[in-house]
């Protein structure tokens, strides 16, 4: 619970949150018991992964796939399932092994 | 020049609506409100009104029609009855909580089963704990006046919260009376115009209404809704104060009748205050003391209105045309008797009546009276819930 927040004299009338685009700076990222790690020697920049990423957490840059934005992906495993099969540049493993595949310098941040 | 005219309750209520011209009524028909929405959408099709009218397959989507309509900036309306205002249940609460400024008239009639469509409270006293207002109606012509102060209440930039007016089915709402409608011009100037401080169309302040809110800030939103009903008292009351300026026609919380010098009294709501008031008179003409109190506002409660109302006499009938099943009394019997916990220790008793519209006339209200007179000289048994007019 946050013990800094407003009293209710301080929230805006009906609930309502003023400030828009703000679900950014909810981080959902922690809810994650996997993550995707992306390979870009094996990406051939489909977007599939882009498409069907539910919480719009693929990365694209001038139409190519960039990276993975990890502080809101919570490790759903769609854009694994939907990369082609013969490329497979996508794939899951357990939040435990992450910082072993953080060192092999795999799986971009944003 | 404001005029006589004969109505039905909801003929009047209908042609208040026109006369307000809100720029959203979407609604469902049901017995015995139907009538407003067919003279309602008679309007639109013949451009009496600017009103869009949405056709829903439901109430519950007509009331989440109208939450829509509102958040996005317009003035939005509905209407129901019983089984209907049931089915926007959830969406009643949605409306509170986004402070969403609704005005609903809803034809008070039996909830099922068995399935009934006459008149009794079970509807709205259901809906007791919405955060809405509740507006309690005697006449066609009450109806016909809180709908505007319903408007104008709804949308006061304090308290921006939805009201319901709430009148009998079929007594009210089909019966021929005789009532005073204003021009145009009155009621349009006494509502005003509708310009919320945000709205979601308003594209340029773009902002979320109906955001998820944990264990974190849930309660702290929920005390915020409580503390604007607490406030709706002065707004009902400013509100009413100037509709009685506007056309001379003044309503309090209460009605009381021949309270001055009453020893016993009745509390009750809605028309049945229409046939307790010539009871009132016959016993009076035969020296009995007796009086009435008639709630307008039920919500935000009457609370210190009731306990100057009720004190001090010898002892109080509250008249409940809704049961609440081995609850200690009706609805109302709970509210008033706790509003009045600690002020005063008047002997008090429940009648539960006319459920599914079983008629009460003078008789019946005699009936509860001389229980009174019993009452107050400590004579009468350790009954304290009663039912009137059921067949035994
Ligand atoms: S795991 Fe799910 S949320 Fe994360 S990037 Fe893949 S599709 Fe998006
Ligand atoms: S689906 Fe696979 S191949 Fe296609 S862009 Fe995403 S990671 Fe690259």
């Amino acid at each position: 619970m946050n013990t800094a927040a407003n009293g209710w004299r301080d929230l805006p009338r009906g609930a309502a949150i003023l400030k828009a685009g703000n679900a950014r700076e909810y981080q959902t990222g922690d809810w994650r018991t996997e993550r995707p790690v992306w390979n870009p020697e094996k990406c051939i920049h489909c977007l599939f992964c882009w498409v069907y990423c539910p919480d719009a957490t693929i990365i694209v840059k001038d139409g190519k796939m960039v990276g993975i934005d990890y502080e809101h992906c919570k490790g759903c495993g769609i854009c694994a399932a939907e990369c082609p099969k013969r490329v497979t540049a996508i794939e899951m493993i357990k939040e435990s092994e992450a910082a072993a595949a953080a060192k092999q310098g795999q799986g971009g941040g944003c | 020049m404001a005029k006589r005219v004969a109505l039905t309750g909801n003929e009047a209520v209908a042609l208040a609506m026109k006369q307000i011209n809100p720029d959203v009524v979407a609604a469902y028909p049901i017995t015995p409100q139907t009538d407003i929405v067919q003279y309602f959408a008679s309007f639109v099709a013949d451009g009496q009104v600017s009103s869009q009218f949405v056709r829903v397959e439901s109430e519950h989507s007509a009331m989440s029609a109208t939450i829509g309509a509102s958040a996005a900036g317009a003035r939005a309306m509905t209407a129901t009855s019983s089984q209907g205002l049931a089915l926007m249940h959830e969406m009643l609460h949605i409306a509170s909580s986004y402070r969403l400024p609704i005005v609903m008239p809803v034809v008070n009639r039996a909830l099922s089963g068995p399935i009934n469509i006459h008149c009794d409270h079970s509807d709205t006293m259901n809906a007791r704990d919405t955060g809405w207002l509740h507006l309690y109606c005697e006449d066609v012509q009450e109806a016909y006046d809180n709908t505007f102060i319903a408007m104008r209440i709804a949308e006061h930039p304090d308290l921006l919260l939805p009201v319901m007016v709430c009148y009998d089915g079929f007594i009210i709402s089909h019966s021929l009376e005789n009532l005073i409608i204003e021009d145009d011009e009155v009621v349009r100037k006494f509502v005003g115009e509708y310009k919320p401080d945000r709205y979601l169309l308003d594209a340029a302040n773009p902002y979320t209404v109906g955001p998820l809110a944990l264990y974190d800030y849930f309660f702290e939103h929920k005390r915020q809704q409580a503390e604007a009903m607490f406030g709706a008292k002065r707004v009902v009351a400013e509100v009413s104060e100037a509709y009685a300026r506007a056309t001379g026609r003044g309503y309090g919380f209460l009605a009381p009748y021949r309270m001055d010098d009453a020893e016993v009294a009745i509390v009750v709501i809605g028309s049945t205050a229409g046939t307790a008031r010539t009871a009132v008179d016959q016993l009076r003409r035969d020296g009995i003391k007796a009086g009435l109190v008639k709630i307008r506002v039920f919500r935000p409660a009457p609370v210190e209105e009731i306990v100057a109302a009720l004190n001090p006499l010898k002892a109080v009938a509250v008249m409940d045309r809704a049961d609440s099943f081995a609850g200690f009394g009706g609805p109302l019997f709970s509210e008033v008797r706790s509003w009045l916990y600690g002020r005063t220790g008047v002997p008090m008793a429940n009648f539960i009546y006319g459920l599914g519209g079983r008629d009460v006339v003078v008789k019946d209200v005699l009936a509860v009276y001389e229980h009174l007179g019993k009452l107050a000289a400590g004579k009468a048994g350790p009954e304290i819930v009663h039912y009137l007019g059921v067949r035994e």
